[in-house]
């Protein structure tokens, strides 16, 4: 069962990675930039369709195996992630993908969510937060800010949103970024590095329901306003930002400022991003501050953490390979017999 | 000394004793030792729910009940006639088990002020001086006492040493009943390897025990219970979780499947886990999951690779896995659902027994959701009933539940156990790889109304499955009216195939007619089939079938209740497969039941027979 990738076979086109079914999202729903990125980063994975699975769980996003062509799972609410351990830690050398959304992983599956990030197995999660039900017509959902009103809080939601990045490194996930539907080369480049670690990469992906919740993410995706709001962190560089990147973000002792860049300080002053430093992983995500606040952080987007530690189903697969090493395999005779038996003639 | 045996066809002994006092322990030393001489015998260990409830007091008290002989044993015996008592407690939870004229074994030391308070009685009631035990031999033997002079030099504290004392009691019964103590020293030694003070302490008191029946006046006779006369052949003692463990392995290495167990931990099933995780070197993957749904949907991600999903839970854990069931149903799908029942509803009597999950193995999903549904009617039987459940499972692509119960779970009897090449092949295929350029066809059906089991890395075979209602063949979404229709009869006639390859229903015990047939499912087997013995000794017809296989009923089970004039259905519930019968075949089947968390005794199935005959 086990299969090697092929270098020789010819190079896939993102085309082939397209199912024939109809995509059924609605238009100008921004699922649909997701799917197309994904589909133009698979071909350069170099793994064979068939040693790719997608498993969704239920919600707008969890359509998206349907369209993929490779193996996948369209399942039931919340558990995509607990099928894809499973799948995942008996069968290692597949490329397994979770996609879901802030419902299905951070509300009904979110204690799937935070054991797989813990448990580390080597699994894509694709997380489309569009802090809405869209699928059920638009209820607040667990990342929808506080005081929406939805057709379920008519009198506006009293419940505190999460932070989904913040609450992965809490739960020690080993690779969190964010990315957007509207930046397609970003959203293409943190999948790809997703892809690349080995472990759980938990990837939000803020998305526009067009339909229930339009533009809840404009002011960081938007051409007016993104440079000002998101802020785009990369390995090694500072953290800049402003139309002319000529702001940046000093750690004061433990408390990030934002300060202009040229008379008083230069692009070497400002804190330099390194997606090892944990204590730094944290204090990042929890840029998290309203842009209609006074004196907001801005939002930022790319890979935070990234830092590898042994995989679970590297750690199981271990065990029984050490056991068949130190006894052999399992003799059933033996095992069924047991330690004491007696013969009756 | 030599003291004379006497020779007795079989004997029931109760141990209990505080949760703490080691009862569970001493029960199945002596259970293995009396299996190796060659006994017959079935076991009923009855605990608590609480781990340590306080000391003393009655919900503490922890009880084991072994019957042996020389003749067949199908039951833990309804009374017994050796109780041991290790304090008031103990005994006033356990008299009423005790036969008339039957031996009591008590501590004195647990009768004294302290725990005649904790088991609520007036001091001036001790039942070891007010008369009230005069119709029992009571041997009074001070076991603390007698355990902390014997141990004064071990350098034991007290603590320890009181934590030993019931190999004193298992010595003293090795002795009445002529049985050798080796078997329990090597178990010390080994139990105990790292701790050389406390083996040697627990292997002084065992024999201490026995020499207190060698040399004391308290015993006039030891007793004697011969081999019984069973089949010949090698055997072992068994425990039904153990069983079922073993029998998922022996189907995965028979059919050269790996297993894979999700699970979460729950009183009765866990052993399952302890079992299965213990077994690396079979290629067992053993996942410990955050909860009851991710065992099961973790199971469920295997099976879709190419591994024996399974699960293994007890009533409240199987009502949370049931959407994954269900998922696993419009899957089509391998998977394994072990329950373990247990007392409901709720979190109800998770140590205590019941059959009361039928109805929800059966009909507990959402949506018209069949699948195969089968049960292990002893201990031994769960390992050819599991073993059943992966030829199933992979044969016809669904989900098999397997309904065990707490009682046999944990009882043991001796086994005669079968050797690997005399099990049934299990032939199961992966779909080849497509190179033909055509579509590959995911519900495409074979003579089964089975589906290709198609694992992701086989070339030309991507596909996407899931829990929407799809075309039959392409398995594409399909919200069409008739189609629906005709998936929700084919999911039901996937679960009526199984039906041609499973046994025909056949009469266990007496005539294949007559005027009634007592038919029982699970673990009431071993009393219903010694209380139809017992009428048919006193010359009454009467006849008992037991279907192992609950859904589909084998074929012909129409045929044989029709045979009968009446029909009995005894179970631990309020009457389900008796409904069952009722409504599949029309007749006018009777129920008999019981709802105390206790397995049936012989003697209230017999009062049953004797107003019917
Ligand atoms: S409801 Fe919203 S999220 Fe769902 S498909 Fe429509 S636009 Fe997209």
């Amino acid at each position: 069962m086990s299969t090697l990738t092929d270098q020789t076979a010819p190079k896939l086109t993102p085309k082939d990675f397209a199912s024939d079914q109809d995509v059924r999202w609605c238009p100008g729903c921004g699922d649909y930039s997701i799917l197309k990125q994904v589909q133009t980063v698979m071909p350069d994975l170099g793994r064979k369709r068939e040693e790719i699975v997608f498993i969704s769980g239920i919600g707008c996003s969890s359509r998206f195996p349907y369209y993929m062509e490779t193996f996948g799972m369209h399942s039931i609410h919340g558990r995509a992630t607990a099928i894809a351990t499973g799948l995942k830690a008996s069968r290692p050398e597949l490329s397994v993908w979770v996609v879901t959304g802030d419902g299905d992983s951070l509300s009904i599956g979110g204690n799937h969510f935070i054991h797989l990030l813990r448990r580390n197995l080597d699994i894509n999660v694709l997380l489309f937060n569009n802090q809405i039900y869209g699928l059920t017509k638009g209820q607040y959902s667990p990342t929808s800010e506080q005081g929406k009103v939805t057709k379920s809080t008519p009198y506006g939601s009293i419940d505190h949103p999460f932070n989904p990045a913040a609450l992965a490194l809490g739960a020690d996930a080993t690779f969190v970024a964010r990315s957007m539907d509207r930046d397609p080369k970003h959203l293409q480049g943190v999948i790809r590095k997703g892809y690349d670690h080995k472990g759980t990469s938990l990837i939000e992906i803020y998305q526009n329901c067009n339909v229930f919740n339009d533009g809840a993410f404009e002011i960081f995706t938007e051409k007016s306003s993104k440079k000002q709001e998101a802020l785009f962190v990369e390995q090694g560089q500072p953290l800049l930002f402003g139309d002319n990147n000529e702001k940046g973000i000093i750690l004061d002792g433990f408390t990030p400022r934002i300060v202009d860049i040229g008379s008083d300080h230069t692009a070497d002053d400002c804190w330099i991003h390194n997606a090892s430093d944990g204590v730094k992983a944290n204090m990042l995500v929890r840029f998290f501050d309203d842009p209609a606040m006074e004196g907001h952080l801005p939002r930022p987007f790319g890979v935070f953490y990234a830092k590898e530690r042994p995989t679970y189903e590297d750690a199981l697969n271990g065990q029984i390979a050490a056991a068949i090493e130190k006894f052999g395999s399992g003799d059933i005779d033996k095992l069924i017999a047991g330690r004491e038996t007696w013969t009756i003639n | 000394m030599d003291k004379e045996a006497i020779e007795l066809d079989s004997v029931v002994i109760r141990f209990a004793g505080d949760s703490g006092d080691g009862m569970q322990l001493t029960g199945t030393q002596f259970t293995n030792t009396a299996a190796l001489f060659g006994n017959d015998l079935a076991t009923f260990p009855d605990f608590p729910a609480e781990i340590r409830a306080p000391q003393g007091t009655l919900a503490g008290v922890s009880g084991y009940q072994v019957h042996f002989g020389s003749n067949k044993i199908n039951t833990p015996g309804d009374h017994c006639d050796v109780l041991v008592a290790m304090n008031a407690a103990a005994l006033t939870a356990n008299l009423k088990w005790l036969k008339t004229g039957g031996t009591i074994i008590v501590n004195t030391d647990g009768f004294d002020a302290k725990n005649l308070r904790l088991a609520n009685i007036p001091e001036a009631e001790n039942p070891l001086e007010n008369g009230s035990l005069d119709k029992y031999a009571v041997k009074r033997i001070d076991i603390t006492k007698i355990s902390r002079a014997a141990l004064a030099d071990s350098g034991l504290g007290t603590k320890e040493i009181d934590r030993s004392k019931n190999m004193f009691v298992l010595g003293l019964i090795y002795w009445m009943y002529n049985r050798s103590i080796d078997g329990s020293v090597e178990f010390l030694k080994s139990k105990f390897k790292k701790n050389q003070a406390i083996a040697d302490a627990n292997i002084k008191l065992l024999k201490a025990g026995w020499n207190y029946g060698e040399t004391t006046e308290t015993f006039v006779s030891k007793i004697h219970v011969a081999p019984a006369k069973m089949e010949a052949g090698v055997y072992r003692s068994i425990m039904g979780n153990q069983a079922l463990a073993y029998g998922l392995v022996a189907a995965s290495q028979k059919s050269g499947i790996p297993i894979f167990l999700g699970t979460y931990p729950i009183t009765p099933a866990s052993d399952i886990l302890h079992e299965l995780s213990k077994l690396k070197n079979f290629g067992i993957r053993t996942f410990q999951a955050e909860d009851e749904i991710a065992g099961v949907c973790a199971a469920i991600g295997a099976a879709y690779g190419g591994s024996i999903g399974i699960t293994s839970s007890s009533g409240p854990g199987i009502a949370l896995k049931m959407e994954a069931i269900g998922l696993a149903t419009m899957l089509e799908l391998p998977l394994i659902v072990l329950n373990v029942q247990r007392g409901g509803p709720s979190t109800g009597l998770p140590t205590k027994t019941e059959q009361s999950d039928l109805m929800q193995a059966l009909y507990g999903r959402n949506g018209e959701c069949p699948v195969v549904v089968i049960a292990p009617q002893g201990p031994s039987d769960c390992f050819h009933m599991a073993y059943e459940a992966i030829n199933i499972a992979t044969r016809h692509m669904i989900p098999v539940f397997v309904l065990s119960d707490g009682y046999i779970a944990n009882g043991a009897e001796p086994w005669k156990f079968p050797e690997s090449k005399d099990l049934p092949e299990i032939n199961v295929g992966f779909a080849a790889a497509n190179t033909s350029g055509d579509k590959f066809m995911p519900y495409e059906r074979d003579e089964n109304l089975s589906r290709p089991w198609a694992v992701p890395g086989t070339a030309g075979l991507e596909h996407r499955i899931g829990g929407l209602e799809k075309q039959n063949v392409t398995g594409n979404i399909s919200y069409d009216a008739d189609n629906h229709e005709f998936m929700t009869k084919l999911r039901q006639d996937k679960v009526n195939k199984v039906a041609d390859h499973i046994p025909l229903q056949t009469v266990d015990n007496g005539p294949d007619s007559g005027d009634l047939l007592v038919l029982g499912w699970g673990s009431t087997y071993g009393a219903i089939k010694t209380a139809v013995n017992t009428l048919r000794d006193n010359g009454k017809t009467v006849s008992h079938a037991h279907i192992r296989y609950l859904n589909p009923l084998p074929k012909n089970l129409g045929e044989v209740l029709s045979k009968f004039k009446q029909v009995l259905v005894p179970e631990m519930n309020s009457g389900q497969l008796v409904k069952i019968i009722r409504d599949k075949f029309m007749i006018d089947a009777m129920p008999l039941n019981k709802m105390q968390g206790q397995p049936f005794t012989t003697a209230e199935i017999v009062k049953k027979l004797e107003e019917l005959v």
